[in-house]
């Protein structure tokens, strides 16, 4: 059995994390399965948590009355799920749900933001991660937008 | 490691008389979705082979309505057959999706540069392909299968509106079923149905599984798509020289006389559609080239 | 006739011996096409007489301006270049590339016979000659050659004369194809003529070219008159008006493929397609596609086409140049730039029949000045953010 720091350590995101902060990290820490269908939150709900998914296939989804779920996008193994835990009112923005069996460490947001309020510099460290992850997102999205096929 | 620009990309022998299409019966014609759709053709004269290399174009033609540039995506190793599949955009591709078995439909040809297939020999081959773009490079897979023990991994990435719009479908699960090839596909929009990834191609790299240091990368699909993917393929760790582009531009004569397809110093019809990246760099960003 | 013709010496081919030169050509059984007047222009046709010349006429020419003058003499050839170049006939605007006939469920294509009385030219100008030059690597030493041109360039006899003045528009010789003929013609003639002599010097290019001379009324140029052809060319040269800096003109183009100069271009230039038109190395065609009423018959045509127009670059969903700027930076960049990267030379021969012929008259030689005086958008916007930061 991996300890949650080792698994932590094994991550994309928290690749070349410094042994202390990923101590630290693992003190917000939980591991969790998700059966495929589960959904892993809902819009509205509030987000105090994130996911590195170490396993798996989430589709993040957006209900429309009319189509019913639309996928907006799909992560996998190595991707990190939500950031609405990073910033007010957190809330999340959409559906989560597990395509098939997902593996995932929860980090705790309520924890983690204490900790980087307290430490800036690591504070600053995960703005530097997540903006990473922000970006590359926003510049799939845009590049989604453009129905380049059409 | 790979170097594409140090040999010139394969192209076929020329043609006695370039302009003057051949008559060619259909033999079937496959749907492939709402919009596109595959063309099986023969030759007349039972005896004639159409051979080419992969990536190269013919220029078709439906007696009386005209005339267009369209990618082979049949298998090399088959040239008693020629396979199109094309993608309804205008008036001709209209006329040719109401063709049916026994028609006639002419055609000159092959055109154009390969893609780089036996360079890739001896390292991982990458494909990249968005919409329509997976039918030029089909006959790359067919070729590769065909010699498989020359190659490393071979892994296709292929990107498309809907799950509706997925060319190939049948032959992609045939493939997907084979451990020596790897299938990534992603849509722009999924629906309820759809339980793969949903996304942009470009996002499929980095976790793709080839050894970036020793790949050739053959990407096609609409211009953004592919400077999209160059940069992403990069990233990852792939050279500029190791990745190959096929381009489109406006066609009439396909042998590099009527001028339509410059693009910058190339005349794509002739010095591709097949190009390698450092070839290209330079133009692709700029506007109305 | 008792002459022993050589092709190392020049002859006198006197005026009134000139019908000779077109009668020898018509008996060798060749298509003769030379000066002569048509709708208040000098143009190249058919001529079976020395009286269709232009003579006693000359062309002034100038940006958007282009008249006929007459001459205070009888000069044959006292015009600069007609409006359209040899082209024309080597690559005809129109030609039908082949018939097709639907039958038993298939179709048969015909393709054209190919033409088979060779063409003589009379009147060649140097810049003419490097046109053709350039074309005849476009069509016939390129990966394909096309048949038509190969058919109308092989057997084609020609005739070339030396530039006796320069035109307003012109400028070979800042990009080394003229005023003299060096080379590419089977005759080269220079028209000398004063108030009591008018006669050519003839100078051989070919065997064929000898063996016309061969035919002909001519006797011995003297030590004078030899010299006549560098020195007649030499004083043209020191009329030309125009100037075309092509130091470094590929990169300097590659270079500013983002200009200002381009969108002021754009400002006067009405994309009416004239350059390409007139220019005598454009070289874009388009096909078009036709049955008869029945349907039964197919051909095929094939036009010349030009840049300038939106439908040139149309792919499905749009055209790729839509803005008149990047249709005009794609012309000038391809003659003066992409062009040395496709066929080794420039796609300009100094001719300035684009100058003359631009309603706008817009002059390519002030064009490719004005880029190189100012920079490129990003240089300059650089400086820009500099002096924010000063």
């Amino acid at each position: 059995m991996k300890t949650l720091d080792e698994l932590l350590h094994e991550h994309e995101f928290f690749k070349d994390f410094k042994p202390e902060y990923l101590e630290l990290m693992a003190g917000c820490a939980t591991n969790v399965i998700f059966e495929a269908g589960q959904y892993i939150f809902r819009e509205g709900q509030e987000a105090n948590v994130f996911y590195v998914i170490r396993h798996g296939h989430v589709a993040l989804e957006i209900h429309d009355p009319r189509r019913g779920p639309i996928t907006i996008e799909t992560l996998q193994e190595d991707d990190v799920l939500g950031w609405s835990w990073l910033f007010a009112p957190y809330q999340w923005h959409f559906d989560a749900k597990a395509v098939k069996l997902t593996r995932a460490v929860a980090m705790d947001g309520k924890c983690l933001r204490m900790k980087c309020e307290n430490d800036h510099t690591l504070g600053y460290l995960m703005m530097q991660r997540f903006n990473t992850v922000l970006a590359d997102r926003l510049q799939q999205t845009r590049l989604q937008v453009l129905k380049l096929y059409d | 490691m790979i170097n594409l620009t140090k040999t010139p990309l394969m192209t076929q022998k020329q043609l006695a008389n370039p302009m003057q299409p051949e008559p060619f019966r259909v033999k079937r014609v496959m749907k492939e979705s709402y919009d596109t759709f595959t063309l099986e053709l023969e030759p007349i004269a039972s005896e004639r082979l159409f051979t080419f290399v992969p990536g190269q174009f013919n220029m078709l033609y439906i007696f009386g309505v005209g005339e267009i540039p369209v990618s082979i995506s049949g298998d090399p190793n088959q040239p008693a057959m020629l396979v199109h599949t094309t993608r309804i955009v205008g008036s001709v591709t209209k006329a040719m999706s109401k063709l049916k078995a026994g028609d006639v439909l002419g055609v000159r040809g092959p055109f154009g540069t390969g893609w780089p297939v036996s360079d890739a020999e001896g390292c991982d081959v990458i494909l990249v392909a968005g919409g329509i773009g997976l039918a030029p490079l089909r006959p790359v897979l067919y070729q590769t299968l065909a010699h498989r023990d020359r190659y490393g991994k071979i892994v296709l990435l292929y990107g498309t509106r809907s799950p509706e719009d997925i060319l190939f479908r049948k032959e992609l699960e045939k493939w997907r079923a084979r451990f020596d090839l790897e299938i990534f596909v992603t849509v722009d929009y999924g629906d309820s149905d759809w339980h793969g990834n949903v996304g942009v191609v470009t996002k499929l790299i980095p976790k793709a599984p080839f050894d970036a240091l020793n790949a050739v990368a053959m990407v096609c699909g609409p211009e953004v798509m592919m400077r999209f993917t160059a940069i992403e393929l990069q990233k990852r760790g792939v050279r500029g020289d190791g990745i190959a582009l096929s381009m489109e531009r406006n066609m009439k004569c396909a042998i590099g006389l009527c001028g339509h397809c410059q693009f910058g110093p190339t005349f794509i019809c002739k010095d591709g559609p097949v190009f390698t990246y450092p070839q290209l760099q330079s133009w692709l960003a700029q506007w109305e080239v | 006739m008792t002459l022993n013709i050589s092709s190392n010496t020049k002859y006198v081919l006197e005026s009134a011996d000139f019908q000779q030169l077109i009668d020898v050509l018509v008996d060798m059984g060749y298509r003769v096409i030379g000066p002569t007047l048509d709708h208040n222009a000098v143009t190249y046709d058919d001529i079976t007489s020395v009286t269709d010349l232009p003579i006693g006429w000359t062309d002034e020419q100038n940006a958007a301006t282009y008249r006929l003058i007459s001459r205070a003499d009888e000069a044959f050839f006292g015009y600069v270049i007609a409006p359209q170049s040899w082209k024309k006939f080597l690559y005809p605007s129109q030609v039908r590339l082949w018939q097709a006939t639907l039958a038993n469920g298939s179709f048969e294509v015909a393709p054209e016979p190919e033409k088979s009385q060779p063409m003589a030219f009379i009147g060649v100008r140097a810049c003419e000659l490097h046109a053709i030059a350039i074309q005849d690597k476009i069509f016939l030493e390129g990966d394909y050659v096309d048949p038509t041109y190969h058919a109308n360039r092989e057997n084609l006899f020609m005739v070339a004369v030396n530039c006796g003045q320069a035109g307003g528009t012109c400028f070979c010789t800042s990009v080394n194809t003229g005023p003299k003929v060096e080379t590419g013609y089977d005759l080269a003639l220079t028209e000398v003529i004063d108030p009591e002599t008018h006669y050519f010097v003839v100078e051989i290019g070919t065997e064929r070219g000898r063996q016309v001379v061969e035919q002909l009324s001519v006797r011995a140029a003297d030590k004078r008159e030899a010299k006549l052809p560098k020195s007649i060319t030499d004083q043209t040269a020191t009329q030309m008006k125009r100037y075309l800096n092509t130091d470094g003109i590929k990169e300097l183009l590659y270079a500013n493929f983002e200009n200002a100069r381009w969108d002021d271009i754009a400002q006067r230039c009405l994309a009416c397609t004239n350059c390409t038109m007139v220019c005598p190395t454009c070289f874009c065609t388009t096909v078009e596609d036709m049955t008869d009423l029945t349907g039964q018959q197919a051909e095929r045509t094939r036009k010349w086409d030009s840049c300038f127009t939106m439908d040139f670059s149309y792919i499905h969903g749009g055209s790729v140049r839509y803005t008149s700027k990047s249709r005009y930076r794609q012309w000038m960049t391809h003659k003066l730039a992409t062009w040395i990267d496709q066929f080794g030379t420039l796609g300009c021969v100094g001719c300035g029949r684009c100058i003359t012929w631009c309603p706008a008259g817009i002059d390519i030689t002030a064009e490719l000045e004005a880029i190189r005086q100012t920079k490129g958008t990003a240089e300059a916007k650089k400086e820009v953010s500099n002096e924010n930061v000063g």
